[in-house]
């Protein structure tokens, strides 16, 4: 210990011996069991984890598989609508908490952030008893049927993008919107030319995660879903309940690659509007 | 900030479309299972409201006593690994170089972001009898077979006459593996956000005032960062206290949390009024984490107003 303390001082934790091993240790228990899933897609054997060769077989047994396939455009339908509806009701809600004081300001607040709050499950059985119980249509020709599951996702969504789009506000110079009005601009001109621009890369990041949310549910969809409204998470889990096979890993690994591409990109987008 | 009554049109804009969604698509499902966890059950999925208590009180009862005790059993264990895992790697992202800082914070979110049930799933292809970490553990096996033979100790068969596989998965083991592969990036954002802050000028006056650095992290680092720690702590604990995919998957027939009953009651068993009971219960729960994290973090406040 004595040698090793020689060559670094005593603030360089990160380069300690034991710090770098439970890194690299907890690296590699985050990320291997994924790339194996990766791996295995492509593996040329259906049962043996031994490596027996480069196969695509998986991936068009996969995109043959019809059921799958609805599943994961079932997901791209509710991710595209909760995406919008969630961005829309994300800004008017961050823009209501920065700009205005009103009366029951605070209980506001807090009902908004309670879908990030309670737990998954609780909302889930709420959303499952509300939609049973007000008797919404169970047989409405696609995509309406996906209404139900759509809908809980903008609730449990649109307080993320909120958070996310008031974080940018609370960057802005209010000076400019009154400039802005100062100089004769509408309220509705000052919003779309001054603020809307500002809040833009707000926006966007907040819509990357409301689709990736969406995207991922399991929980709260496995709970809203009928048989005819599968979504791909719950499609997966019916087969994991059932075997692990290459098509799943398949089908996983094209869906991580989705998610990796929306969460880099919102990710690089939110580092870059911290900045300026 | 403008008063509402300033320009009421503009106000009501913005307020109504999120209030109606809040109120109509969140809050009434909310009312109905939280009056619904008053009711008795009548019928295949009817349920009369009778203002009973009854549904709570067999809340209490021991069977479902055990599976909560075991559910913050399951959240505690976790809770505490992450924690300590987590301020190992807080500590290495947080006084790293600087170019390695975002990389590494970015390797710490990915899996965050990664489909819940992938995860789940690919943790149980590797922990399955024939998973991955069995088949090292039997090539370990053969090679330390190949080492006994060569000393030419093989027919004492020291390492047992055929490799005998772990049984990994569908166990309390593999719910708390899971837990913590899940809940890990939870804990170490809010660490590093502390330790990050952090003035190291503390540091460092510890160790040049010669106290050691098990006495600086213990006197100096730990009181720095009690507000990541206490965050951490309930944002792994509240989310793995209520889970339900990784004990449905990953656990046996004893390893259920309470979240499993839930889901039982409502999809299976249909006795909602007593789920909704549960729900309710557990999200008092997580509210009263929350609230003690808020009288924790207003209490510091208040002694250091007074310091």
């Amino acid at each position: 210990m004595k040698g090793a303390r020689r060559s670094h001082g005593p603030l360089d934790y990160s380069r300690r011996l034991w710090v770098r091993i439970t890194l690299w240790l907890s690296f590699a228990f985050l990320y291997a069991p994924i790339a194996i899933l990766v791996i295995y897609s492509f593996n040329d054997s259906r049962r043996n984890i031994v490596w027996r060769g480069f196969t695509l077989k998986y991936y068009e047994r996969a995109w043959n598989n019809d059921s799958l396939i609805q599943a994961f455009a079932n997901s791209l339908t509710i991710a595209f609508f909760s995406t919008l509806f969630s961005v829309l009701l994300g800004m008017l809600t961050a823009v209501l908490l920065w700009r205005f004081r009103f009366p029951a300001k605070a209980p506001f607040e807090g009902t908004v952030s309670l879908p990030i709050i309670i737990p998954e499950i609780c909302m889930g059985v709420a959303m499952m008893a509300f939609f049973t119980r007000i008797g919404w249509p169970v047989d409405l020709p696609w995509p309406l049927n996906l209404g139900a599951i759509t809908i809980a996702h903008i609730s449990f969504s649109f307080p993320f993008v909120a958070m996310v789009v008031r974080a940018r506000l609370a960057r802005f110079n209010r000076e400019f919107e009154e400039a802005a009005r100062d100089l004769g601009a509408s309220e509705w001109q000052a919003f779309r030319d001054v603020l809307l621009p500002y809040m833009k890369p707000g926006l966007i990041a907040g819509a990357l995660l409301a689709f990736t949310l969406s995207l991922d549910d399991f929980v709260i969809t496995f709970f809203t879903a009928g048989p005819e409204t599968v979504t791909f998470p719950v499609k997966v889990y019916s087969m994991v309940r059932f075997s692990v096979t290459p098509e799943v890993n398949a089908a996983s690994t094209v869906l991580l690659l989705i998610t990796l591409v929306l969460t880099t990109t919102a990710i690089l987008l939110q580092n870059r509007s911290g900045r300026d | 900030m403008d008063s509402w009554r300033k320009n009421p049109l503009v106000f009501w804009v913005f307020a109504v479309p999120p209030a109606v969604w809040l109120l109509l698509f969140f809050l009434t499902p909310l009312a109905l299972i939280w009056v619904f966890s008053f009711g008795e059950k009548s019928g295949l999925i009817d349920v009369h409201i009778t203002w009973t208590a009854d549904n709570y009180m067999r809340a209490l009862d021991p069977l479902y006593l055990q599976i909560f005790l075991k559910s913050f059993w399951f959240a505690g264990i976790t809770t505490a690994i992450c924690l300590v895992v987590g301020f190992v790697l807080a500590i290495a992202i947080t006084f790293a170089p600087g170019r390695h800082r975002p990389i590494l914070l970015l390797l710490v979110m990915l899996p965050f972001w990664t489909n819940l049930l992938i995860r789940t799933y690919a943790l149980i292809a590797i922990l399955r009898t024939k998973g991955s970490v069995n088949a090292a553990l039997e090539q370990f096996w053969g090679w330390g077979n190949g080492l006994l033979a060569l000393l030419g100790v093989e027919h004492l068969q020291l390492l047992g006459d055929r490799f005998e596989p772990l049984h990994l998965l569908y166990n309390n083991f593999a719910v708390v593996a899971g837990l913590v592969y899940v809940h890990l990036p939870f804990m170490v954002l809010p660490l590093y956000a502390a330790l990050d802050r952090m003035d190291r000028s503390y540091i460092e006056a510890s160790l040049d005032l010669g106290a050691s650095q098990l006495r600086t992290f213990r006197s100096v680092v730990i009181p720095l960062a009690a507000p990541g720690i206490v965050s951490g702590v309930i944002i792994t604990f509240v989310p793995a206290l209520g889970s339900f995919l990784t004990p449905d998957l990953l656990g046996g027939t004893d390893s259920q949390m309470i979240a499993n009953v839930i889901e039982r009651q409502f999809k299976s068993a249909n006795d909602w009024p007593f789920g909704a009971a549960l729900s309710f219960v557990l999200m008092y729960i997580t509210f009263f984490a929350i609230a003690l994290r808020s009288v924790w973090s207003a209490r510091r406040d208040a002694r250091e107003a007074l310091a």
